[in-house]
């Protein structure tokens, strides 16, 4: 894939109206890009695995997109649950429903808020700071560098991150959950008197393998889509620091439109055409 | 052996070069002068394909560089050093590790090799004491010569050098311009050297090429640049106080 360094447009808009369309076009180009970059780089991986210092780099990813957010990762993961204990109890204890407590926790953790605030954290911590460190790198001509030596930015620079994310992502999903999992219950707990035992035993009843599998897998594209569009977001800096401001900016809203797009998408196929 | 046919390039419809044509002969050194923003850098970037021209053509001998892709395109960069303005180390490898990367990555060249290969290259730009630093912790000027080394490592037979010696103290900018030219005499390598260093570019040059505002404003060798009768050159000599006999002391 070639990076391009240019606008995509030659001449200043004459209207306001071509203006606002150039920005829908630009948005959908950008989108399409960064799926191919991300194609790209999930194609490198087994060579990035294959060789030693590619490894290594992989590696320092996955400490970056893994380690470094964790305890982030972990107060998110908890309060979700928290507050999710509070509001559902609140809204079942008027039933005197509070026996579903663990299932309605775990079901929504597991299904949508798990991966979703995984997502948001990611995108926020480590999608950003990839546009940003590889947007210093393309205004820098550190990109255009290694382009020249013939070293593939995708294979070098995106492969890694993006496969770091990649792996990374639903991993602290799945940690996102089960803290968030005994938040809910904590809250139970303490104020609304549902034992605990009672809250886990109802939590882990619910928990079907096609839940983990539509979360995980979830949290997988969101990985995917964070990596990639902060790669893309990243090799297309223009104009200096302003520019990388703005690419680190667009890579997390950008990440957050899909992150709402795919989270919809995904569970409209599995909850919905499958088993009506 | 290298030619722009007619190069205009815009950005968000402003033209920086306006139908650039010129030639550079193999085992030639032609230095490329003028004002700040005039498009020398972006010249140079359109010989390695990082821009592609608005409209107009870039040739590699019979390639055309402006259309290449794919192989062709590796092909025509594998023929190229190219130091950037900025120098473009990158951040995480050390001074030496940095010369060493189109060795390791792209060549895969054996251990021993790439060593023997780097201390050269470090030894030619007077860098070898700074060869385990990192790019952070050295000065502009330094990472300048890194950039240098790493561009003329791979043995490239055209070296494009932007602005070489901007920066760089006025003992060590006549190091490097001599290296250019050695590097030039030894290994034949034709060279495209952007420079604000106008005496140095006459002592070293073969022909001079000077830029203003899109166009090509002079092209010539050096004896006849500096006695140039055209205003734009003459305002350029002028403001740098520099006169013919200047060339005596030809490198
Ligand atoms: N990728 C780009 N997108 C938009 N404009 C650009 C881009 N690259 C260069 N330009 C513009 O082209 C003009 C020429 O830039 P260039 O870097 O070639 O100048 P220069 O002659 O090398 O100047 P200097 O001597 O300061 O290095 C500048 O006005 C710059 O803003
Ligand atoms: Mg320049």
């Amino acid at each position: 894939m070639r990076i391009t360094r240019e606008p995509s447009y030659e001449d200043a808009p004459k209207w306001q109206v071509e203006a606002l369309r150039r920005h829908v076009v630009t948005f959908f180009a950008n989108v399409g890009h960064a799926g191919r970059l991300a194609v790209e780089s999930l194609a490198c991986l087994p060579g990035v695995l294959a060789r030693g210092d590619s490894r290594a780099s992989l590696v320092r990813q996955l400490y970056v997109a893994g380690i470094r957010t964790l305890p982030v990762i972990s107060v998110v993961g908890l309060f979700t649950g928290m507050i999710l204990g509070l509001q559902v109890g609140l809204a079942l204890s008027q039933f005197n429903q509070e026996s579903l407590l663990g299932a309605t926790v775990m079901l929504t953790l597991i299904r949508e808020m798990g991966p979703f605030v995984t997502g948001i954290c990611l995108s926020a911590c480590v999608g950003s700071a990839m546009a940003a460190e590889l947007g210093t790198m393309t205004v820098n001509d550190e990109v255009a560098a290694l382009e020249i030596m013939s070293i593939s930015p995708v294979k070098y620079l995106a492969a890694p991150r993006i496969g770091a994310l990649l792996l990374m992502s639903p991993i602290l999903a799945f940690y996102a959950c089960v803290l968030g999992v005994v938040g809910g219950g904590l809250v139970g707990y303490t104020q609304l008197n549902v034992p605990f035992q009672q809250y886990m035993a109802s939590a882990i009843s619910i928990a079907g393998v096609k839940d983990l599998f539509v979360g995980l897998l979830k949290a997988t594209i969101f990985g995917v889509v964070i990596g990639a569009v902060g790669c893309h977001e990243g090799f297309t800096t223009r104009l200096g620091a302003v520019g990388v401001g703005r690419a680190t900016q667009r890579s997390v809203i950008i990440s957050f439109l899909l992150i709402l797009m795919f989270g919809y998408m995904v569970t409209r196929m599995f909850y919905f055409e499958f088993s009506v | 052996m290298i030619r722009f046919e007619n190069v205009v390039k815009r950005f968000d419809g402003r033209a920086v070069l306006d139908g650039v044509s010129f030639e550079v002969a193999k085992g030639e050194v032609l230095a490329v002068v003028g004002p700040s923003g005039t498009g020398k850098s972006v010249t140079l970037k359109h010989l390695v394909r990082l821009l592609t021209p608005t409209s107009g053509k870039v040739w590699l001998e019979d390639v055309e560089i402006s259309a290449a892709t794919g192989r062709t395109l590796e092909a025509v960069r594998e023929r190229f050093g190219y130091l950037f303005q900025g120098g473009a180390l990158l951040g995480w490898l050390t001074v030496a590790e940095n010369v060493a990367l189109p060795l390791r990555e792209r060549l895969r060249l054996p251990d021993g090799e790439v060593e023997s290969r780097v201390a050269e290259a470090l030894a030619a730009v007077e860098m070898l004491d700074a060869a385990d630093r990192y790019p952070a912790e050295i000065s502009g000027g330094m990472q300048k010569r890194a950039g240098l080394a790493r561009a003329i490592v791979r043995h490239s037979d055209i070296i494009l050098y932007d602005e070489p010696t901007s920066g760089l103290d006025p003992v060590t900018s006549v190091t490097i311009n001599r290296l250019i030219r050695r590097l030039n005499r030894e290994r034949g390598i034709t060279s495209i050297v952007v420079t604000h260093d106008l005496q140095g570019a006459l002592l070293f040059a073969d022909r001079i090429l000077m830029l203003k505002s899109g166009h090509v404003v002079e092209l010539s060798a050096p004896e006849t640049f500096v006695r140039s009768t055209n205003p734009e050159v003459r305002e350029f000599l002028d403001a740098q106080f520099i006169t013919p006999d200047l060339l005596e002391k030809k490198l």
